[in-house]
């Protein structure tokens, strides 16, 4: 079942197209990996699917709901969750705090959206963390609070900006592993990545971006063999 | 100069400067959620002033018990604050959100002289009056309960915002309100409940005074100007800070007024506002 369908989305700033009639579709379940180059109209992308950005043009369907001009907040509670690229945790408040005021959009109750946003802490592995703030966090760990807040909106959709980007070698690996785990509970992913292995390998299927437009869409293997997006974006990638 | 005079003056300023200190809050809260500051915050507490004169006046209602009105009616006008002139300059300049509180702060106070003209009016024999005295201390019985309602108000407000789930809510929006609105957080509806809860702060603070003060159209200015030292002081929205900040600027108005000369008491206030965008521009606790 589709569980987004995203119909010639585009949106322009001033003479710049940065989305120039995207369309696609993700399957439930799966996980979509989207790369391009810088300013490839990635992020702008998310920025128009989660309402975050008004788009020019288009449809956005979310299973059969039309979200197209809905708020941020209204998308988000229909059960679409998003991190993002520059890191937008509350600084000031504790990570647990963080991921109790997502888990309060399901959750009224105080102690039942505390014990669920203990349960994602954990699940992210940063349950030590739980009591400091989101300022004392380094950037890996904030990456996770992100996840972690993200998780407790109980999304069905995920958008995942660059959750490898700017963090240290070491970290990656885990980062990766949490994102497969997440996708064993039920959850779809859209990722954007810039690290082109781990696309290929947790990706179900991989949109390619350049220039704002859509460039290829297809498995990994097709995108690896894909003339276009090699000469536009992996260049002298090893495509066997 | 005794040592009783000085407590004496002490006492006054903290219980003064608890009432500054919820004025500041209710500021603070506004700008910390949106950054906007309310430069009709003075007249918003003349308006609940006056909303516990009419209560008395025109049904018999002694502040004390027309308190929940006012907090009511303040929190009203907050709502039709942000409804019909905030949320259309949420994005506007600076300087255009200037002239829009400023402005409003004009038309309230234009306003309230056409319909009440500028008289001096106050509350006749209200529950509240008469002072106690402890030991050499006279404490006026109207200030005492008002600013002990004042800082019962303070805590409920801090618990509010610091442990229920629409508290935490606000604090998200005022820190991040994409970041909030992508969690499911309207923030428009934040913004109307931060104003909502700023002028709710107005009105127990001017319900409370009302028991004990000239009520009048420019009765807000002085206690406006204050609230704005007490928010820098504190820090722009920081809650606590405000409390803090509050309880200093009572206590240098009444000791300076005091130990100095009492014709300038304005000006030691004013003196640590300076000091302050000076040396420690983001306040006691502020994060701006």
């Amino acid at each position: 079942m589709k569980i987004l369908s995203v119909e010639n989305l585009s949106r322009s700033f001033g003479g710049i197209k940065a989305n120039d009639n995207i369309s696609f579709t993700v399957d439930e379940g799966s996980i979509l990996g989207i790369i391009g180059p810088n300013g490839a109209g990635k992020s702008t992308l998310f920025d128009l699917i989660t309402g975050y950005t008004k788009a020019d043009s288009g449809k956005v369907h979310f299973f059969e709901k039309n979200i197209f001009g809905l708020s941020p907040d209204k998308i988000s509670n229909l059960g679409v969750g998003r991190t993002f690229q520059k890191l937008k945790p509350f600084a000031d408040q504790t990570l647990l705090e963080n991921v109790m005021i997502g888990a309060f959009v399901k959750e009224q109750n105080i102690k039942k959206a505390r014990d669920k946003a203990l349960e994602i802490i954990d699940f992210v592995d940063l349950i030590e963390k739980r009591h400091h703030f989101a300022k004392e966090l380094s950037t890996g760990q904030r990456k996770r609070l992100e996840m972690a807040r993200a998780m407790a909106i109980e999304p069905k959709l995920l958008l995942m900006d660059e959750v490898t980007g700017g963090v240290d070698q070491k970290t990656i690996p885990s980062l990766v592993e949490l994102i497969k785990k997440l996708k064993k509970t039920g959850v779809t992913i859209i990722t954007i990545e810039h690290n082109i292995n781990i696309i290929m390998e947790i990706s179900d299927n991989v949109l390619a971006l350049d220039q704002g437009k859509s460039i290829a869409f297809g498995s990994p293997k097709e995108i690896q063999k894909n003339k276009v997006v090699i000469d536009s974006y992996l260049g002298t990638f090893d495509a066997a | 100069m005794t040592s009783e005079i000085i407590l004496q003056a002490i006492v006054t300023g903290l219980m003064m400067g608890l009432i500054y200190a919820l004025i500041a809050a209710g500021l603070s809260l506004i700008f910390g959620l949106m950054e906007i500051v309310n430069f009709a915050h003075g007249e918003h507490l003349m308006l609940s002033m006056f909303s516990s004169f009419w209560l008395w006046s025109l049904f018999g209602l002694d502040p004390i018990f027309s308190i929940p009105i006012t907090i009511l009616l303040m929190a009203f006008c907050g709502i039709i604050t942000h409804y019909f002139l905030i949320r259309y300059i949420l994005k506007a300049k600076m300087l255009i959100q200037i002239c829009a509180t400023f402005g409003l702060s004009i038309f309230i106070r234009s306003i309230a002289q056409l319909l009440w003209t500028p008289d001096f009016r106050n509350v006749d024999k209200p529950l509240l009056e008469g002072r106690l005295e402890i030991g050499s201390l006279f404490i006026g019985q109207p200030q005492l309960i008002a600013s002990l309602v004042c800082l019962m108000a303070f805590i409920g407000l801090y618990l509010f915002v610091t442990k229920t789930e629409t508290g935490l809510a606000l604090q998200a929006t005022a820190q991040d309100r994409h970041a909030a609105e992508i969690l499911g957080i309207p923030s428009n509806k934040m913004f109307a409940i931060g104003w909502a809860i700023g002028l709710g702060c107005v009105g127990v603070a001017g319900g409370m005074m009302a028991n004990y003060f000239f009520i009048f159209t420019d009765v807000g200015i002085n206690f406006a100007l204050f609230a704005f030292v007490a928010v820098a002081l504190g820090g722009f929205g920081s809650i606590i800070g405000c409390l803090y900040a509050g309880i200093i600027i009572g206590l240098v108005e009444s000791l300076g007024g005091l130990l100095i000369d009492p014709s300038f008491k304005l000006l030691y206030v004013f003196v640590i506002y300076l000091l302050v965008v000076i040396y420690k521009p983001q306040g006691l606790f502020g994060r701006y």
